[in-house]
């Protein structure tokens, strides 16, 4: 990339930022800021997903398991606490759970991790309604805490940069070509040297602390929350297309992904509340079907034909 | 005596996840795809059941026989249409798996949609043999009875239908080495085909079975998929006893802990007892490593 | 630097259920020595290079490298200590280009090179193996020896002290095979100590000092090259009890598949 072309993108970057942190301080309408929290949300958690998945080729269904831990933290502990402090727990708690899980099959081939990712939300869930129903003799909880809409925005902002950020560093560094090596060829990679186990492990820690993050930064959207709002499986489902529609090898490719299809759910669910989870199996097998490397992979596919021709 | 209920509790409850599971490890085993739809297909044979028994009156059992040509007519149709595509896009390489994975993922969600926008979220039962029988001194459901035999009974059927006849063994050949099979004239997607369609059968006699004796809702599918890969994994992929062994293990504990600890902890007790399996004996146990 | 041998294998064991594949395996490997493991197929010599680099846990016995027990080490451990191997059937990463494919071999051993001076070094060594001027080609669309010498770059990019080879030399035309023995000769001078797995018995006869050969798990013969080969034992593991024609065992070349 030229010199030129780096200030322009960088400039370029920039003033999408400023846009994007200005935009909630319009007299737009609420809708149009729940749209964008959205879109953020989406876009944060598909880049996490990315980040794990896309390269260690070891495919996660456990989003909402981490979103749902985060967003039931703060549903528990909300009132109770000073807003940091509660992030600080959800993530730890996340975190936690992160290594339990990771250090338990992220040795083994990827077919149990796959396994063990897609009953993890279930679990959990499980986990905190016996909680609930045994010991607080309620289940679900009213959450009250005071953070508006906007301030959930501007976290959610935040959080989107900075995963970019870690991101674009991890894929210049080491760890990011170790990554690479990983999703290739991982016998090969434990013979150049690379402690595969530790890396796996990293970066699916960094992706669940982000998606819990996630969850308690939006759970003051909510009124009420109970265990099978928080770990609603749709949310892993949806984050798994958005990620592989955009691409899970360019930086900008989860986030690409994302922003058409929450306003492609957006509009179906509205309009078609009956259908929605058919639509959304055919919109899923489809995106497999024909865009099997994302977006970004056709329009690779598409640059190299023209550069041939 | 509350120890014999749980051993009749547990056979009933570990026959049919041993039941479950076979269909799901012939799948895996043969065709190399894991086929995360699986629990979704049998909460709607379940719902079919339902249907019948209460629209038409018909006996469960009579669904039962219904539903294996319905079921494997339909899984077959299923790796037909939908799955063979991605076998000769990634010329059944390691992409397969991934691909598939998340193929069925679509496809379980796809199938939820379709029951909920039928049935909706709620718990469905109907009444069914719903009386006490008594066994040993201690009362256990007739459904329960009825289902546990018939569980042991397709299990019987499939044993000699996968070592008695040509079709079978041609079936377990592709399981074990799917790159000689065909050298000895055995067409390993026709086999696929038909191991999708046998895991089809019995998934909608699971589907039948269970809807006799427990209330179900849509999404309880995920659960059972869970709970079938579990017992799959456990006994290691493709391995039939092991299946049976694994569903058995996992049906008591699950017994064992909703009688004495707590009934709303059972999949963490299912996945307690995956995580040591595991940790353990990473290749089943009765070993086959998992790709 | 130690002046025991290199590689010492002591009672290598390993079971895949009741089949023993390496049993009571055990050999030395002197600096700067080329040996040979030899063996029918089926023989266990795959199994022994794995469980040496690490690929697969043994059940019983040693493997000790440079004074150092390494059997049990994660294999990731035992490539920075200095061991390096390539595979029977070629691995390099496809989605990388060639150039990428041998900076990964620096950036992760001790002492690791990256950035300039890593391009510089794999640059350099492309062009040893035979691959210059195709360092942005994807390792994917490689011919088949090309990959393998891609796959050999890669493993030199480790530094490493001993070089194990599985069937590195296979499948070779005559011209491509004289190259590699020669490629293989520059590294032994160079101070590497190679083991190599091979069937190729022109590569055998030129390269290795000495041989050992395994049969059913087992080492059946030890010694120089020219007399394990017209052992008589060893020419009954590959030709079978009722062929009493010894060609292409003792001396006469041709690869035995």
């Amino acid at each position: 990339m030229s010199r030129l072309t780096v200030v322009l993108a960088g400039l370029g970057a920039c003033s999408a930022l400023a846009i994007a942190t200005a935009a909630p301080l319009l007299q737009g309408g609420d809708y149009w800021l729940s749209l964008g929290v959205t879109l953020l949300q989406y876009g944060v958690l598909a880049t996490a997903w990315a980040m794990f998945s896309g390269p260690t080729r070891y495919v996660s269904l456990a989003t909402a398991a981490f979103f749902g831990i985060g967003a039931y933290t703060v549903a528990v502990l909300g009132e109770s606490m000073p807003w940091a402090g509660v992030l600080l727990v959800a993530l730890g708690i996340g975190v936690a759970i992160a290594l339990l899980v990771g250090l338990s099959t992220l040795r083994l081939s990827g077919v149990y991790f796959v396994i063990f990712s897609f009953g993890l939300a279930e679990l959990v869930k499980q986990i905190v309604t016996w909680y609930e129903v045994n010991v607080t003799r309620d289940v679900g909880r009213h959450v009250f805490i005071d953070i508006s809409q906007r301030q959930i925005y501007w976290q959610l902002l935040a959080l989107l940069v900075s995963v970019l950020g870690v991101w674009a560093l991890m894929r210049r560094s080491r760890l990011g070509l170790a990554l690479r090596v990983i999703g290739d060829d991982e016998v090969v990679a434990t013979h150049v040297g690379i402690d595969t186990s530790r890396t796996k492990l990293m970066l699916f820690v960094l992706s669940a602390a982000v998606m819990t993050l996630t969850g308690a930064v939006l759970a003051p959207r909510w009124t009420y929350i109970d265990p099978e709002i928080a770990f609603n499986p749709q949310i892993s489902f949806q984050v798994l297309i958005m990620a592989l529609l955009g691409g899970t090898t360019r930086l900008f490719g989860p986030l690409a992904g994302a922003v058409p299809l929450v306003l492609l759910f957006e509009v179906l669910s509205v309009n078609f509340p009956n259908y929605f989870l058919i639509l959304l199996g055919v919109t899923f097998m489809a995106i497999i079907y024909f865009v099997p490397n994302g977006i970004a992979g056709l329009l690779q596919r598409v640059m190299r034909h023209r550069r041939s021709v | 005596m509350v120890l014999t209920d749980v051993l009749v509790g547990g056979l009933t409850l570990g026959g049919l996840y041993a039941l479950t599971a076979l269909g799901l490890t012939v799948q895996y085993g043969v065709a190399r795809i894991l086929n995360l739809a699986y629990g979704q297909f049998l909460i709607a044979a379940a719902f079919g059941a339902f249907v019948l028994a209460t629209r038409f009156g018909l006996s469960p059992i009579i669904t039962l026989f219904l539903a294996l040509p319905v079921g494997f007519a339909l899984q077959w149709t299923v790796y037909q249409l939908l799955l063979m595509p991605l076998v000769r896009r990634t010329g059944a390489g390691p992409a397969l798996e991934t691909d598939s994975i998340l193929l069925t993922f679509g496809l379980s969600f796809l199938v939820l949609g379709i029951c909920v926008a039928a049935f909706g979220g709620d718990l469905y039962s109907y009444s069914y043999l719903a009386y006490p029988v008594d066994i040993l001194g201690s009362k256990v459901s007739a459904n329960r009875l009825v289902a546990m035999v018939f569980a042991f009974a397709m299990k019987a059927v499939l044993y000699l239908l996968l070592t008695r006849t040509r079709l079978g063994t041609a079936v377990r050949a592709v399981a074990v080495s799917p790159c000689f099979a065909p050298l000895v004239g055995i067409d390993v997607r026709a086999a696929s085909a038909i191991a999708f369609g046998i895991g089809g059968a019995l998934l909608a006699a699971s589907g039948v079975l269970i809807s006799m004796f427990l209330p179900f809702s849509a999404s309880l599918g995920v659960v059972f998929a869970m709970k079938a890969l579990i017992v799959v994994i456990m006994g290691g992929a493709g391995n039939l006893m092991g299946c049976l062994v694994a569903g058995l293990l996992l049906g008591f504990v699950e017994t064992l802990v909703a009688s004495y600890v707590d009934p709303g902890l059972t999949v963490a007790a299912n996945f307690t007892l995956f995580l040591l399996v595991l940790l353990l004996r990473p290749t089943g146990l009765f070993g086959k490593t998992v790709r | 630097m130690s002046d025991g041998p290199v590689l010492r294998v002591e009672a290598l064991r390993k079971a895949f259920g009741g089949l023993v594949a390496v049993n009571e395996l055990s050999f030395e490997v002197g600096r700067g020595e080329i040996i040979g493991l030899l063996g029918p197929n089926g023989s266990g010599k795959s199994t022994a290079m794995n469980l040496i680099s690490g690929a697969l846990p043994s059940d019983s016995g040693r493997v000790i490298f440079k004074g150092r027990q390494i059997n049990g080490m994660a294999a990731h451990r035992i490539a920075r200590l200095g061991v390096a191997r390539t595979f029977q059937l070629v691995r390099v990463l496809e989605s990388m280009t060639c150039l990428e494919n041998v900076e990964v071999g620096f950036a992760f051993r001790p002492g690791g090179l990256s950035g300039n001076a890593a391009r510089a070094e794999s640059v350099a060594l492309l062009g040893r193996v035979g691959l210059a001027r195709r360092e942005n080609m994807a390792a994917g669309e490689l011919t088949y020896i090309d990959a393998k010498r891609l796959e050999l770059a890669r493993a030199m990019a480790l530094a490493p002290e001993l070089l194990l080879l599985d069937e590195w030399l296979a499948g070779l035309n005559p011209t491509e095979l004289q190259q590699g023995i020669a490629l293989i000769k520059q590294l032994r001078d160079a101070g590497l100590t190679v083991l190599l797995v091979e069937h190729v018995m022109d590569a055998v006869h030129s390269l290795c000092d000495r041989c050992v050969v395994m049969n059913a798990g087992i080492k059946i013969a030890e010694g120089s090259t020219a007399r394990v080969l017209s052992d008589p034992h060893v020419v009954k593991a590959y030709l079978g009890d009722d062929d009493s024609d010894d060609n292409g065992v003792a001396g006469r070349g041709g690869a035995r598949a």
